[in-house]
C-alpha cells in the first residue's frame, strides 16, 4: 500500500515548485502508473515518494518495505549479474556483512521470477537494454519488497521486451506486491494499470481509475496533441488502442 | 557462493587457487628479497635462519647472515610488505567507494597531508616519533578539510570530494615546498628531500608495529565493508534506494582509509602509485568484485611493495629512492592496464 498526500517538491527555496498539492494510493496489489510529458517531474514526483529526495510538502506512508528501480544503471565496475542482484539484499546486511547463502537463495528465486537465470554469470556490459531491465528489476524483488517502484520501466525496449517487463510487473502484482511506474506510453497503463496519476503541470493532475483518467480529452490534453482510443476485440476480450494522430504541425 | 567465478586473467577455473597463488607468491617474495642484496644470503639460509625462531633447526648459517636478515633486512621487507598492502587495500576501496577507478589514495588530500605533517616535523628537527605523529595527524586533518569542503547541506558527491581533495593537496604540496625552500641546506633539507621521495631504509620494528597495528585496526573493517563498498559503488542514489546509509559508509571508508595511508607515508614517506596501480592489477585477474579486489590488493601490494624495495636497495650501489622507482615502474604498467582492461571490459565496456 502506498499513500501520498499532498506532496509538493522544489529544488531551491526560490525555484518554482516542480509539482504541488499531488496525492495518490494505491492498495495492496494494484498498480499504478503516472503519465506526463518529458520533463514535467515524473522521476522527481518518484524520488519524492520513496524519499530518496526531500519533498518540502506533503506526507508519504507505506504497508510494507518499498523497493527502487531506476531507468537504468551505469556503474564503473561491471560486475556479475547474480553479484549485481544479490545487492538487493544490502538493505538486511550490516555495515561489515556480506551476503550468505540465504541471500544468494533470494537473489536466485528472484532472477527466476524475471526469467533470467541463464544469465547469472554475464556481466552487465554485456547485456542488452531489455535484459538490464530486468536484472534491476530481480535485484528489487532480491530484497523482499511489498512495492516495486519503477522509473520507465519500458523505455528504449523493443515490443518484445515491453511486453516481458509488462508480464513480469503483472506476475508481481499478482504476487500481491504493489507496483508504481512512470511511462510514456498510456498504451501500457492501459494494459496493466488499475490506477492513473496524469501529470498536467505544477498544480494540476488527475489521479483515478485507468479507464476514468485515460480518455481521448485527457490525453490529448497531457500531450497537446490529438489522441484518439480505437477499440477492438483480442481473445475474446475488449481492449482500447491509443493511437496519437501525428503530422500536421508544419 | 555456488557459481565460482573464474579469473579472467587465466585460461582455466581455478577455484581459490589464485589465493593460494597469490599467498605463495608474496611469501616467495619475501624470501627472495631477505635473501638479496649488498651481502648476499643463500634462500636456504634465509628459510632455516626464519625457522629458527620456532623449530630447533641445524644452524647452517653464520651469525652475519642472521644479523643481516633478521635485524637489518626483515623489519625492512616487513614495512614494504605492510605498507604496500595499506595503500593497495586504500586505493581499492577508495576507487570503490568514490566510484571512480581513477583515484588513488593521494586524491582525497591524505598524502599531501601526511607529507606536510612529516616534512613540519623534519623541518623543526623533531624526532622519529614526532614525525609519524605529525604525518598522521595531518593527513587525517587534511582529509577532514576535503571532505567538510565536498559537504554541501549534509551531503558529499564523489565527484566533489576528489575536487577538493585535489584542492587540499594542492595547498598542501606548495607548504611542502615552502618548507623545502626554508630548509637548512646542511642538515635538514637533504632529510625532507629524502623522506619525501619515499624509503624503507629506517625501517625498524617499532614502525613495524606502527603500520602493523594500524592495518589491523582499519584494514580488517574495510576489508569487511567489501561488500558494502559494491552496493556504494553503485552511486549514491541507487545505494541509497537499495537501503543503506551513504553518506555513513562512505565517512567510514574515509576514515579508515585515510588512518592506512596516513601510517604508510609517516613511516616510509611519499610512495605513490601503488594505490592506483595494484586495484587495477587485482580487477583485471578477479573481475571488479570488490569482495575479490580488497583482499587481492592486500597480497599482491605487499608483494609489489617488496619486490620495488628489493630493486631500490639492490639495483645500484646507491639507495633509489621508493618515489622514483615505484612511478617508473608504476606509469608504464598503469598505461599498460588501461589498455588491457578496456580490452577486456574489466573497466568500462
Amino acid at each position: 500500500m502506498i499513500e501520498a498526500t499532498d506532496l509538493g517538491f522544489r529544488h531551491h527555496a526560490r525555484s518554482p515548485w516542480v509539482f504541488q498539492h499531488h496525492s495518490l494510493s494505491l492498495l495492496k496489489g494494484e498498480v499504478g502508473a503516472i503519465i506526463g510529458p518529458n520533463g514535467r517531474g515524473k522521476t522527481t514526483l518518484l524520488k519524492a515518494i520513496l524519499g530518496l529526495i526531500k519533498p518540502q510538502q506533503g506526507r508519504v506512508s507505506f504497508a510494507g518495505l518499498p523497493a527502487y528501480v531506476p531507468q537504468g544503471t551505469d556503474t564503473s565496475f561491471p560486475y556479475r549479474v547474480r553479484d549485481l542482484v544479490v545487492m538487493g539484499r544490502a538493505r538486511t546486511l550490516g555495515l561489515f556483512a556480506s551476503p550468505g547463502r540465504a541471500d544468494y537463495q533470494l537473489a536466485d528465486e528472484a532472477m527466476a521470477r524475471v526469467g533470467i537465470e541463464a544469465l547469472a554469470s554475464r556481466r552487465l556490459t554485456e547485456l542488452s537494454g531489455g535484459q538490464r531491465q530486468l536484472v534491476l528489476i530481480a535485484r528489487a524483488l532480491a530484497s523482499q519488497c511489498d512495492i516495486l517502484v519503477l522509473d520507465e520501466p519500458t523505455s528504449a525496449l523493443d515490443y518484445h521486451n515491453q511486453n516481458r517487463v509488462l508480464a513480469v510487473l503483472e506476475q508481481a502484482r499478482n504476487d500481491g506486491v504493489t507496483v508504481l511506474f512512470t511511462t510514456h506510453s498510456p498504451q501500457h497503463a492501459l494494459a496493466i494499470a488499475d490506477r492513473v496519476l496524469l501529470m498536467f503541470g505544477p498544480n494540476e493532475y488527475q489521479f483515478g481509475a485507468c479507464d476514468d483518467v485515460l480518455t481521448d480529452q485527457q490525453m490529448a490534453r497531457l500531450y497537446n496533441i490529438d489522441i484518439r482510443t480505437l477499440p477492438f476485440e483480442h481473445n475474446g476480450q475488449s481492449h482500447r488502442a491509443v493511437v496519437p494522430v501525428f503530422g500536421g504541425m508544419a | 557462493m555456488t557459481s565460482q567465478v573464474a579469473p579472467t586473467f587465466l585460461p582455466f577455473r581455478v577455484r581459490g587457487g589464485v589465493w593460494w597463488l597469490l599467498v605463495a607468491l608474496l611469501v616467495a617474495v619475501m624470501v627472495v628479497s631477505l635473501s638479496t642484496g649488498n651481502y648476499q644470503v643463500p634462500v636456504n639460509h634465509v628459510v632455516g635462519i626464519l625457522a629458527s625462531s620456532w623449530w630447533p633447526v641445524d644452524v647452517t648459517w653464520t651469525p652475519v647472515e642472521a644479523r643481516v636478515v633478521e635485524l637489518i633486512r626483515l623489519p625492512r621487507v616487513l614495512i614494504a610488505a605492510l605498507v604496500g598492502a595499506s595503500l593497495a587495500l586504500a586505493g581499492a576501496a577508495l576507487q570503490g567507494a568514490l566510484r571512480n577507478p581513477l583515484v588513488g589514495p593521494q586524491i582525497v588530500g591524505v598524502s599531501s597531508g601526511a607529507a606536510l605533517g612529516g616534512v613540519l616535523a623534519l623541518f623543526l628537527a623533531l624526532g622519529t616519533a614526532a614525525v609519524i605523529g605529525s604525518a598522521f595527524v595531518f593527513g587525517a586533518l587534511a582529509m577532514l578539510i576535503a571532505y567538510s569542503m565536498a559537504r554541501v547541506s549534509g551531503n558529499s558527491s564523489p565527484l566533489t570530494l576528489v575536487l577538493a581533495g585535489i584542492v587540499v593537496s594542492a595547498f598542501c604540496s606548495a607548504l611542502v615546498s615552502l618548507l623545502t625552500y626554508l630548509a637548512n641546506p646542511e642538515d635538514s633539507l637533504p632529510t625532507i628531500v629524502y623522506w619525501l621521495m619515499g624509503s624503507f631504509a629506517t625501517a625498524s620494528f617499532e614502525k613495524v608495529w606502527v603500520v602493523g597495528g594500524v592495518l589491523l585496526l582499519a584494514g580488517v573493517p574495510l576489508l569487511l565493508m567489501r561488500f558494502r563498498i559494491n552496493v556504494l559503488s553503485l552511486g549514491d542514489e541507487e545505494a541509497q534506494s537499495l537501503g543503506i546509509p551513504v553518506e555513513r559508509t562512505r565517512w567510514v571508508v574515509l576514515a579508515l582509509c585515510t588512518a592506512l595511508v596516513a601510517a604508510s607515508v609517516s613511516v616510509s614517506g611519499v610512495v605513490d602509485w601503488v594505490g592506483l596501480v595494484i586495484p587495477h592489477f587485482a580487477r583485471l585477474l578477479l573481475g571488479p568484485d570488490h569482495r575479490k579486489v580488497l583482499p587481492a590488493s592486500v597480497l599482491m601490494g605487499a608483494a609489489y611493495m617488496v619486490v620495488i624495495d628489493t630493486l631500490a636497495r639492490s639495483l645500484t650501489s646507491a639507495e633509489i629512492p621508493l618515489g622514483v622507482l615505484t612511478a617508473i615502474v608504476g606509469a608504464p604498467i598503469f598505461a599498460w592496464l588501461l589498455r588491457q582492461s578496456s580490452r577486456r571490459g574489466a573497466l568500462h565496456d
